[in-house]
């Protein structure tokens, strides 16, 4: 199907500001599920609020917009509800890690079959370029005037730690490397993540003189390396790209299916050990 | 066939009376002095297939299963003051979204963690207003466990009925009592099902488009029909609309759709209100002690009646004005500050007459507490 | 398998919001802004048909049709 029929044509243009990498997201998520050939109907978008949210409105699915930073819990319900929906969880900075933080370590240490897709553009745009948990120390942002003294997560160290079973990181340059891991983390039957490194040219951009949005594309093709590259030994600073953590874990829906079975096969009065 | 009789705690009264109306997801947090329903639900939803989750807080507990209802089920959570206190921006999420679900609140002493094992009636005005913005909410209690089985099955009949949130605000004594409960037979306590729309693949669905009774057929997730849910201010296909005849149309429908319906919404009961020259009105356990006083008083010719509240929001207004009507005085007995005691003054026709007799330290509110108030109003000294 | 051959880019100028990404990253220098800061195609016949601006466009507005 072409790109248009997974889209509500009638709200574009879209509200995101020239040059946003949310929109490269978008268009690369459409291309992955193009190319998983996914129903419509079987696939459902929560979001929660911000610029990355507003994404949900935009895709021809299930779509439900929630509040701010509860994405995953609603999902998380959305899920267990209807195990055979793909839920597919677009997140900011601060949906995925700042208000949504708890939600988001949770649901990965539960292993339920989501895609968390963060999009990481270091600052909070829909309010106007406040630091985010991303933003990183020495940083500019409207509330951090003379430069960011938080320290930023690594949200790949925290995925894994928090036990997500899929953790991959790209950026909006690297298109097919997206649209593959998108491909990949739709997939995946567990809790997957894929944060992608998303310019804002208008808040972030313009507060640490990043120039426009293509340069700060380049900035991501320069200061990003595949995982375990000869370039990363040299350069320590690299970013790496590439599908850090796969692998096979009790998915939550099927491990209460099983609950189910056991509770069922019991008499009332016997309690479940 | 006999019938099924339990002795439970009222907290065991209201999973029974949730299983009976259909419930078939819960999420919650553990919290005193609600976590026995969290308990039992636990143990008994995936005996009928049903599912349970305990998650990380109560704020994902209230979202989840708003997103487990708009999967087709049948839902709730409980807690108590302090998770309630985090429920509300997702309270008024639901509100506006116009989304199913039942939301226990039983109370405990506040505010902040406050008398987390003793009882107190304390969130009557959290519930009307706990979240933000204009909206209309349905509020419902019980002061024993039959009333709580009831009143759990109609919150889920009213959340179905008006696509909308129902709080059941219960209270420690309530919860943790044991007394019987007749668990009615099958069918014999009507139930409302989720009104799906009936139109068909292909055709434009409007999620927000009320038929001519008021009422919004939905469609589960996963269906046929794509649309989009927003706690923005939306259409009535679900999509944001800053437009103000919109906006306008939507609040006024969120609170008409409650406020039109009072009448068919209050639930009550009367004890010898007929010639009652003081009228107690009370709900939950506090009316409890409340009907005691009438009880052992009228035999002695003191013309007490009880009018005991099931539905707190929307107040009763018409109600509580008719009975006090002829009330030489209005006892409204609650265990908080004076919650209802401020609607009732806006109810009746003279608020002077209204008084409070009330207990905020923990204890349960005793008959002798109610018949002192009442000594000292009558000029009887105590 | 044959080199693909374009038979045009299609832009939505509606949607293009002149950002310029297609532009920088286009590996043979095909598009252009115009003076209403909207992509034109300068030089449709070097276009080697990989796709990256329809790949790279925040806003959709790029097709490359191919014969």
């Amino acid at each position: 199907m072409p790109v248009k029929d997974y889209i509500r044509e009638r709200f574009f243009p879209h509200l995101w500001c020239p040059g946003c990498g949310h929109g490269i997201v978008l268009n690369a998520l459409i291309r992955a599920i193009e190319k998983l050939g996914l129903s419509k109907n079987e696939i459902a978008m929560v979001s929660g609020i911000g610029c990355s949210s507003r994404i949900s409105g935009y895709v021809d699915f299930h779509t439900l917009h929630t509040i701010h930073g509860r994405a995953l819990a609603f999902a998380t319900g959305l899920k267990l509800g209807l195990p055979s929906l793909n839920v597919i969880v677009p997140m900011g900075d601060g949906d995925a890690l700042a208000i949504g933080g708890n939600h988001f370590i949770h649901a990965a240490r539960r292993n339920i079959e989501m895609t968390a897709i963060i999009m990481n553009n270091r600052i909070y745009g829909m309010t106007g370029g406040q630091y985010s948990p991303l933003s990183g120390y020495g940083t500019m942002a409207t509330t951090a005037p003379f430069s960011n003294i938080d320290h930023d997560f690594d949200v790949v160290d925290l995925s894994i730690a928090a036990g997500a079973t899929f953790v991959a990181r790209t950026t909006t340059f690297h298109v097919h490397q997206l649209i593959d891991i998108l491909q990949q983390a739709i997939l995946h039957e567990g809790f997957s993540v894929v944060e992608v490194l998303s310019q804002c040219p208008t808040y972030f951009g313009r507060k640490n003189k990043m120039g426009s949005a293509a340069d700060m594309m380049t900035h991501y093709k320069d200061q990003t390396t595949p995982i375990g590259s000869k370039a990363k030994k040299e350069n320590p600073a690299l970013i790496e790209r590439g599908v850090f953590v796969q692998k096979e874990m009790p998915e939550y829906c099927k491990e209460y299916d099983k609950i189910i079975e056991r509770a069922m096969g019991r008499s009332e009065s016997t309690p479940i050990s | 066939m006999e019938k099924k009789i339990l002795f439970l705690q009222g907290n065991e009264a209201c999973v029974e009376g949730a299983l009976y109306a259909g419930l078939d997801f819960f999420a919650g947090y553990p919290i005193t002095p609600s976590t026995e329903i969290a308990e039992q639900m636990s143990f008994r939803l995936p005996k009928i297939g049903g599912k349970f989750i305990q998650m990380e807080d109560e704020i994902s507990s209230v979202c989840a299963i708003i997103g487990a209802s708009l999967a087709g089920h049948k839902v709730m959570t409980a807690t108590s003051g302090p998770g309630f206190s985090l429920m509300q921006e997702a309270l008024g999420y639901a509100i506006m979204t116009e989304i199913p679900c039942v939301i226990v609140n039983v109370q405990r002493g506040g505010p902040s963690t406050g008398l987390p094992t003793s009882v107190s009636q304390g969130d009557v005005n959290q519930a009307r207003w706990g979240t933000h913005g204009d909206h209309a909410i349905i509020a419902l209690t019980a002061s024993n466990h039959q009333d709580v089985f009831l009143m759990t099955v109609e919150a889920f009949n009213l959340a179905e009925t008006y696509r909308t949130p129902v709080i059941l605000l219960f209270d420690e004594v309530v919860a943790h009592m044991r007394e019987r409960l007749v668990v009615p037979e099958k069918d014999e306590v009507s139930l409302v099902h989720r009104l799906r729309t009936s139109v068909k693949e292909g055709v434009d669905y409007h999620p927000y488009l009320p038929r001519e009774d008021g009422r919004l057929p939905m469609s589960d997730f996963g269906g046929v029909h794509r649309y989009n849910v927003t706690g923005l201010f939306h259409d009535m296909w679900g999509f944001p609309s800053s437009n103000p005849g919109v906006v306008q149309g939507l609040l006024r429908h969120l609170m008409d759709k409650i406020n039109n319906n009072t009448n068919r919404i209050n639930r009550f009961k009367k004890y010898d209100l007929d010639d009652a020259e003081v009228v107690l009105i009370s709900y939950g356990s506090s009316a409890r002690s409340a009907l005691h006083v009438v009880q052992n008083r009228r035999p002695r010719g003191e013309r007490l009646g009880l009018l005991e509240l099931q539905t707190l929001w929307p107040f009763p207004f018409d109600v509580v004005r008719d009975v006090c009507r002829n009330a030489r005085f209005v006892l409204v007995v609650e265990m908080n500050m004076g919650q209802a005691l401020q609607s009732v003054k806006l109810a009746v026709d003279e608020p002077g007459k209204v008084f409070l007799a009330n207990r905020i330290d923990g204890s349960f509110i005793t008959p002798t507490d109610i018949r002192n108030v009442l000594r000292v109003i009558q000029g009887k000294g105590v | 398998m044959a080199k693909p051959k374009l038979k045009e880019h299609v832009i939505n100028l509606d949607w293009c919001k002149g950002c310029g990404i297609c532009i920088a990253f286009c590996p043979k220098s095909v598009l252009e802004l115009d003076e209403k800061e909207k992509v034109v195609v300068a030089r449709a016949k070097d276009c080697i048909c990989c796709q990256l601006c329809e790949l790279r466009c925040p806003d959709l507005a790029i097709k490359v049709e191919m014969e």
